[in-house]
């Protein structure tokens, strides 16, 4: 009969040997293993003086982005909330007054926006979905809580600071297939 | 010679309770390091506090006992059991004679003539701590340890009287400091009896209760075994029991076997007596120490034995191999004369 597998082998069922049967020489094959990991590298990272390193691209809690002259760049197109696999994602979109040029980018922006960090999966889809390059997953970890409610992070916590020098970097996450996204002259807010 | 025995005594006791102190805390440094881990290292630097955090804690706790527990034997257990564990260091020899203002003193709290004896009964009566403890318990699991522990200590005591007739065969007496005196320099009894070794060692494992023969304990199929009703202080003394006994079983083999206080050319250094005797009492140090890393190194390596084959062994190969060796040793020694 043919085996169904590479893998698999023949299992004799012989008698064990003399050499075998008295065990000292297999147990002191064990401690030999043992003793070789008296000397190995430690997988302990001892926590709060040391932590451990995060990937480049690690989805952790999500940050929306500003443009470079500090215009929010959320149009409350609700792409994202679409593409929310948990149903995390929230908003309520607002329209933008005469004046309010320097603070939204188009005319249309989300007045709120809430993400459900209990619900959400950090599965990165929302940032796949979105148009503007306005949702990022970051490095930074969701912390934990006492309250429930204090998960549904709104604007005030999402939302990236004005200040240039407090600016997230996620050009990390930005896949080529951002990138070429991002010269696309026919989407407006690629012309410069 | 009353003062400087008193003195000897607690100085004794004292250190084998450090020594059973700091052993909980490398024991659980030594588990990490063969599991890739790096063990306690909270509480003060490396960990160092770890030992007395763990007794202010075992100090604390509530004072538990069972409503249906015999209230005597349950105190008496572990009780007995320190008890035996402290009075087994009495016979052992721990460097040569000291000199103080001319007066020659023996770094030996009694050199009966009958230490190896003396050392059996002491260890025979240490299976009374757990038993009772087990018992008094009135709980089934205590019980079954308490049980397992007889049986287990009783049949590995066999062998290890066997093993040991050897030494006294080759040395013609059972008193401690002349079995070490006749191990000078590298004349060590382990190079005349490896198998009256390896039996001994199997033995000391088995009388320990530790891994691979800790079944009276077992937490795997009997929660905590003879002390699964204990708390507090009382179980610390249980664990504690089994460090000290670590120790002192380390010491006997040392001294048996490894030709306790003698190291090749220590002697030859032309030290004083007295600093002769410390670096002589730093060299048994080291070879118990040596011991206690071994029995560590196998409680983290080897698993443990199912009850069955844990009586084969002891009944069916260990016997039987001390046997033997007590008659190629009689022969041998026949032979020569």
């Amino acid at each position: 009969m043919a085996a169904l597998t590479k893998r698999s082998k023949v299992v004799s069922n012989k008698k064990i040997s003399f050499w075998e049967k008295i065990y000292l020489p297999a147990i002191l094959g064990g401690m030999w293993i043992t003793l070789g990991h008296l000397f190995t590298k430690k997988t302990t990272v001892r926590y709060p003086e040391v932590t451990r390193e995060f990937s480049e691209i690690y989805r952790g809690k999500h940050v929306l982005k500003r443009d470079d002259e500090g215009r929010e760049r959320c149009t409350a197109c609700g792409l994202c909330a679409v593409a929310c696999p948990a149903e995390a994602i929230t908003m309520i979109a607002a329209e933008r007054k005469p004046g309010e040029e320097n603070l939204y980018r188009e005319e249309k922006y989300a007045s709120t926006y809430e993400i459900n960090m209990l619900r959400c999966i950090f599965c990165g889809l929302c940032e796949e979905a979105c148009p503007k390059e306005a949702i990022f997953l970051t490095k930074e970890i969701v912390k934990a809580d006492y309250e429930r409610d204090k998960f549904v992070y709104g604007k005030d916590v999402l939302l990236e600071p004005f200040d240039p020098l407090k600016r997230i970097d996620v050009s990390k996450r930005q896949t080529p297939e951002v990138l070429e996204f991002k010269k696309d002259k026919n989407q407006r807010h690629n012309v410069q | 010679m009353l003062i400087f025995k008193t003195i000897l005594a607690s100085a004794i006791l004292l250190l084998s309770l450090v020594v059973a102190m700091y052993s909980t805390l490398i024991e659980r440094k030594i588990a990490g390091f063969f599991q890739d881990r790096l063990g306690p290292n909270r509480a003060g630097p490396w960990g160092l506090l770890q030992p007395l955090a763990d007794g202010i804690k075992l100090f604390f706790k509530e004072e538990f006992m069972p409503n249906t527990a015999d209230k005597f034997l349950y105190i008496l257990g572990p009780s007995l059991t320190m008890l035996i564990a402290c009075l087994t260091s009495a016979v052992i020899p721990w460097g040569p004679d000291i000199v103080i203002n001319g007066q020659v003193f023996s770094l030996q709290m009694a050199d009966v003539n009958i230490g190896i004896l003396y050392i059996f009964a002491i260890v025979s009566i240490g299976v009374y701590g757990i038993m009772i403890g087990g018992w008094a318990s009135n709980n089934k699991y205590a019980l079954l340890g308490a049980v397992r522990a007889s049986s287990q200590m009783i049949s590995y005591e066999l062998a290890m009287s066997l093993s040991i007739i050897t030494i006294v065969m080759m040395s013609g007496s059972l008193s401690m400091r002349d079995i070490v005196n006749q191990q000078q320099g590298f004349n060590w009894n382990i190079w005349y009896q490896p198998l009256g070794f390896i039996i001994f060692l199997i033995c000391a494992f088995a009388e320990t209760n530790r891994s691979p023969f800790d079944l009276p304990e077992c937490e795997t199929e009997l929660v905590g075994g003879y002390h699964t009703e204990y708390s507090s202080m009382k179980l610390g003394f249980y664990l504690f029991s089994e460090y000290i006994n670590m120790f002192i079983s380390g010491a006997v083999m040392a001294t048996l076997f490894l030709g306790g206080y003698h190291f090749p050319f220590i002697d030859k250094l032309g030290l004083s007596p007295n600093a002769f005797a410390f670096v002589s009492f730093l060299v048994l140090f080291a070879k118990i120490t040596f011991f206690g890393f071994i029995f560590m190194w196998v409680r983290w390596t080897l698993p443990r034995f199912r009850y069955d084959q844990l009586m084969r062994l002891g009944w069916k190969a260990l016997i039987p191999l001390a046997i033997l060796n007590v008659l190629i040793t009689g022969v041998v020694i026949l032979l020569n004369q």
